[in-house]
C-alpha cells in the first residue's frame, strides 16, 4: 500500500545546504583557515617533541596526577605506539583528536553554562544533541564536505559535531548540581550572576566538566576513522587503507596504535578529574 | 515612649507563595483557608511559605523565628535579604523599602547591609579558609590585601587563628560554622540573618557555640534575625521571639512572655515541658515596690497601719535615693509600741537580723531565686544597677509563679 504524501525533506535540506555554501562561503572559508591554523601549530608542536621527551614527559605527568600503576601504563602505552613505527602518524592523530577536543570544549562551555541557566534553552537544546549523537555520523559528512571540501577540517567539523554533545550535557549537569545552599550563600554575600558563575558555579563543576572532556576525547578518537573518509590524515587514514587493501597487519597495528593513545589520554584526564573531585568532596 | 527607636529590620504583611498564581491567594485567602497543604497544592498548584507575617527587630537585638520544619520560618528569612521573592507585602531595612528595590540596588544591601550564616555551612570546599572568610569582601571587589586582613581579623574573632591556610575539610562541623561566621562578619554587616546555624552541629558543640555566640554578639554589636526549630536555642539567646506555624506567626513577645503566656494551643504545647524555673527572670514576676516601702522618718504607727492595710508581715525603708535602709518586722514593731520611728530608733533586732535581706538584680533565673529565698522570710527585693529599689517578690509571688510553671 502506498503512503498518502512524500515530503521531500531531503531536497529541502540539500536546496537549504545548497544555498548556504553559495552565500557563506566566505563564512566556511574563514572558520577552516582557523581550524586549519590551529591544527597545523598542533600538529607541527606534537610532531616536533623527540618521542623520548614526549614518553617520559607524559609518563612524569600519568604519575603526579594519578600515581605509580598510570605512570607504567602510559608508558607501555607510548613504547608501543613507537614500536610500530606509528610514532609520526600516531601524533598526527593526537594533533586531529586535539583540535576536534579543543573546538568541542570552546563551543560545549558556553552551550553548557547556558543549558544549565535557561530550562527553555535546554528543552530546544536536548533534541539537538540527541541528534547530533544518534544519526550516523557518514550523514553529516556530506554537508561537511560542501561547505570546506575534502581534507582534515571537515573530518574535524564531523568530529566536534559528534564530541560535543557530551561536553554540553555534562557542563550543564554539573553547574545544576552545585549544592543549592552555596548558591545562596553567593547570591546572599551579593554576587552578580557572573561572579556567581565564576566564583563558584564553574570551579565546584570542575570534576563534572573534565569527566565530558574525557568523554569527549574518547568520542573524538572513535571518529578517527570517519573522518578518515573525507580526506583527514593520521591513523584513521591508516586503517581506511588497510581496510581497501584487505591488509590486517596494517589494520591491526592502526587499531592498536588508537587504542594505546586512547588509554594515554583516559587514565591522565580522569586522574586529573579524581584529583579535582576529591579536593572537593572531600568536604564530608 | 513617644519617639521610639526605628527597627532595622521590618516585615509588614510579608507572603511567600510558591507556584503560579500567587496573587489569587494572597486576595483570596478566606477561601483557601481552611485547606490542608495538599488540598491546596492540588487545587491552585501552590504552596504557601508564609503568610501575612508582620514584625519588628530593634537594632542591635537578637530576634528568632522559631517554628517546626515547614513553617515557614526559613522562608520567612530568605524574604528579607531576597533570596525569595516576597508575593506580597514590604520589607524595610532601616526604613528602606527593600521589596522595591532593583538588582543593582538589592546586590549593594547584600554587600553592606546584611550577612548571612547557613544550616550546612555552605563554605566553598575548594577554598582555603581566609578564602572563604574574605568571600564577601572579594564580591565587593575590595584588593587582595585589605580583604586578607579582614578575613583574618574575622577569622580570629571567631577563635580560628592559625587555620587561615586550611581547608574547610580539614575542619570539624562546629569549626565549618564558625568560619560561616567569620564570612557574615568580615564585611562587618549591621544585620546577621542566621538559617539554623547551630542546628546541624551535635549537643554539646551547638551548646558551647551559642554562648559563644551571645558573647561575641555583645562586642560586634549586630541586629540578628535568627531561625530556629529549637526552642531551647531560641530562649537561650534571643531578646525576642516569633513562633510560627504553618507559615504565619502565633505568637511573639520576649522568652519570658512566651513561656509565662503562652498563646492558647500549639504555643501552649511546644512550651508545656520547658523547665521553667531557667527563663522566668525576676523582673517577669516582682510587684511594684510601692505597697512594701514607707520612707524613712516613717512613725511606727503609719507603719503598722500600712502594713496591716496590705497584710504584710515584712516592710522595708528607704531613703529618698530609693536605697533601702532597713527591714521592718511587723511583730517586732508591734510590741515594741514607740510612737515615732527613725531609723536609729529601730531597735536592732527589728531588722530582722535573723532574716537577711537579700537583694537580686533583675535578670536573675527563678531557679536561683529560690535558692535564695530559702535562707531568708523576708521578700526578695529586686535592685538596679544604683541599688534602688525596683521591685519586690514575696514568697506568696514566688510560689505562684512556679505553680503556673
Amino acid at each position: 500500500m502506498d503512503f498518502p504524501v512524500r515530503i521531500p525533506i531531503g531536497s529541502w535540506v540539500e536546496k537549504i545546504v545548497i544555498w548556504l555554501t553559495e552565500n557563506f562561503s566566505g563564512v566556511f572559508d574563514s572558520i577552516k583557515s582557523v581550524v586549519e591554523f590551529i591544527l597545523v601549530q598542533l600538529d607541527t608542536f606534537f610532531v616536533w617533541v623527540p618521542w623520548p621527551v614526549a614518553l617520559i614527559g607524559l609518563t612524569i605527568i600519568g604519575w603526579t596526577v594519578a600515581g605509580r600503576k598510570v605512570a607504567i601504563i602510559t608508558a607501555f602505552c607510548l613504547f608501543g605506539l613507537g614500536s610500530m613505527d606509528l610514532w609520526t602518524i600516531g601524533m598526527s592523530t593526537m594533533a586531529l583528536v586535539a583540535t576536534a577536543v579543543f573546538i568541542s570544549v570552546l563551543v560545549g562551555l558556553p552551550l553548557g553554562i547556558m543549558a544549565a541557566k535557561s530550562p527553555r534553552f535546554d528543552m530546544f537544546l536536548r533534541p539537538v544533541l540527541d541528534g547530533m549523537q544518534t544519526i550516523p555520523s557518514f550523514v553529516y559528512l556530506i554537508p561537511a564536505i560542501m561547505f570546506f571540501g575534502i581534507g582534515n577540517v571537515p573530518g574535524i567539523i564531523a568530529t566536534v559535531i559528534f564530541a560535543l554533545p557530551p561536553m554540553v550535557r555534562l557542563t550543564s549537569l554539573g553547574i545544576q548540581q552545585v549544592d543549592q545552599e552555596v548558591i545562596e550563600a553567593g547570591v546572599a554575600f551579593g554576587c552578580t550572576p557572573m561572579q556567581l558563575l565564576l566564583k563558584i558555579q564553574l570551579p565546584l563543576s570542575i570534576p563534572s566538566i573534565m569527566t565530558g572532556v574525557n568523554q569527549t576525547v574518547m568520542m573524538a578518537l572513535s571518529m578517527v576513522v570517519v573522518a578518515a573518509m573525507i580526506g583527514a590524515g593520521g591513523l584513521g587514514s591508516k586503517i581506511l587503507y588497510s581496510i581497501q587493501r584487505i591488509d590486517l597487519g596494517v589494520g591491526i597495528e592502526s587499531g592498536l596504535a588508537i587504542l594505546f593513545i586512547a588509554v594515554v589520554l583516559d587514565r591522565i584526564l580522569q586522574g586529573i578529574t579524581h584529583k579535582q573531585q576529591k579536593a572537593i568532596m572531600k568536604q564530608k | 515612649m513617644k519617639d521610639r527607636i526605628h527597627p532595622k529590620i521590618r516585615c509588614e504583611n510579608v507572603w511567600k507563595v510558591f507556584g503560579h498564581g500567587a496573587e489569587n491567594i494572597v486576595s483570596n485567602w478566606e477561601q483557601y483557608k481552611t485547606m490542608n497543604k495538599v488540598e491546596r497544592l492540588e487545587k491552585t498548584g501552590c504552596v504557601v511559605g508564609t503568610r501575612s507575617a508582620t514584625f519588628e527587630v530593634a537594632p542591635g537585638k537578637i530576634f528568632c523565628l522559631m517554628g517546626l520544619s515547614g513553617s515557614g520560618k526559613s522562608t520567612l528569612l530568605r524574604c528579607i535579604n531576597r533570596l525569595h521573592e516576597p508575593s506580597f507585602g514590604k520589607v524595610f531595612i532601616d526604613d528602606q523599602e527593600i521589596t522595591s528595590l532593583n538588582p543593582q540596588e538589592m546586590r549593594t544591601v547584600r554587600r553592606e547591609k546584611t550577612g548571612m550564616v547557613f544550616q550546612h555551612f555552605a563554605l566553598l570546599p575548594h577554598r582555603r579558609l581566609i578564602d572563604n572568610a574574605a568571600f564577601g569582601l572579594e564580591v565587593q571587589g575590595l584588593d587582595k590585601k585589605t580583604r586578607e586582613q579582614k578575613a583574618c581579623e574575622a577569622l580570629e574573632l571567631v577563635g580560628l587563628k592559625g587555620w587561615e591556610k586550611s581547608y574547610p575539610y580539614e575542619l570539624s562541623g562546629g569549626m565549618q560554622q564558625r568560619v560561616g561566621l567569620a564570612r557574615a562578619l568580615a564585611t562587618n554587616p549591621e544585620i546577621l540573618l542566621m538559617d539554623e546555624a547551630f542546628s546541624a552541629l551535635d549537643p554539646l558543640i551547638k551548646r558551647q557555640m551559642q554562648d559563644e555566640f551571645v558573647k561575641l554578639i555583645k562586642k560586634v554589636k549586630k541586629t540578628i534575625l535568627f531561625v530556629t526549630h529549637d526552642l531551647h536555642e531560641a530562649l537561650r539567646i534571643a531578646n525576642h521571639i516569633a513562633i510560627m506555624k504553618d507559615g504565619a506567626i502565633v505568637q511573639q513577645g520576649t522568652p519570658a512572655q512566651i513561656v509565662l503566656n503562652p498563646a492558647k494551643g500549639y504555643v501552649e504545647e511546644f512550651v508545656k515541658d520547658l523547665p521553667k524555673t531557667k527563663f522566668i527572670t525576676a523582673r517577669d514576676i516582682m510587684q511594684k515596690p510601692d505597697m512594701w516601702v514607707m520612707p524613712v522618718g516613717s512613725t511606727s504607727e503609719e507603719l503598722l497601719n500600712k502594713m496591716n492595710k496590705n497584710n504584710l508581715r515584712y516592710a522595708f525603708l528607704v531613703d529618698e535615693n530609693q536605697q533601702i535602709k532597713c527591714t521592718v518586722d511587723y511583730f517586732s514593731l508591734r510590741s515594741s509600741n514607740g510612737s515615732s520611728i527613725s531609723i536609729a530608733d529601730i531597735p536592732k533586732d527589728q531588722l530582722s537580723p535573723y532574716y537577711p535581706l537579700i537583694t537580686v538584680s533583675g535578670n536573675t533565673f527563678l531557679e536561683s531565686l529560690l535558692n535564695k529565698a530559702a535562707d531568708t522570710k523576708v521578700p526578695i527585693v529586686v535592685t538596679d544597677s544604683q541599688g534602688r529599689i525596683e521591685g519586690v517578690i514575696s514568697r506568696e509571688t514566688m510560689l505562684v509563679s512556679l505553680q503556673s510553671a
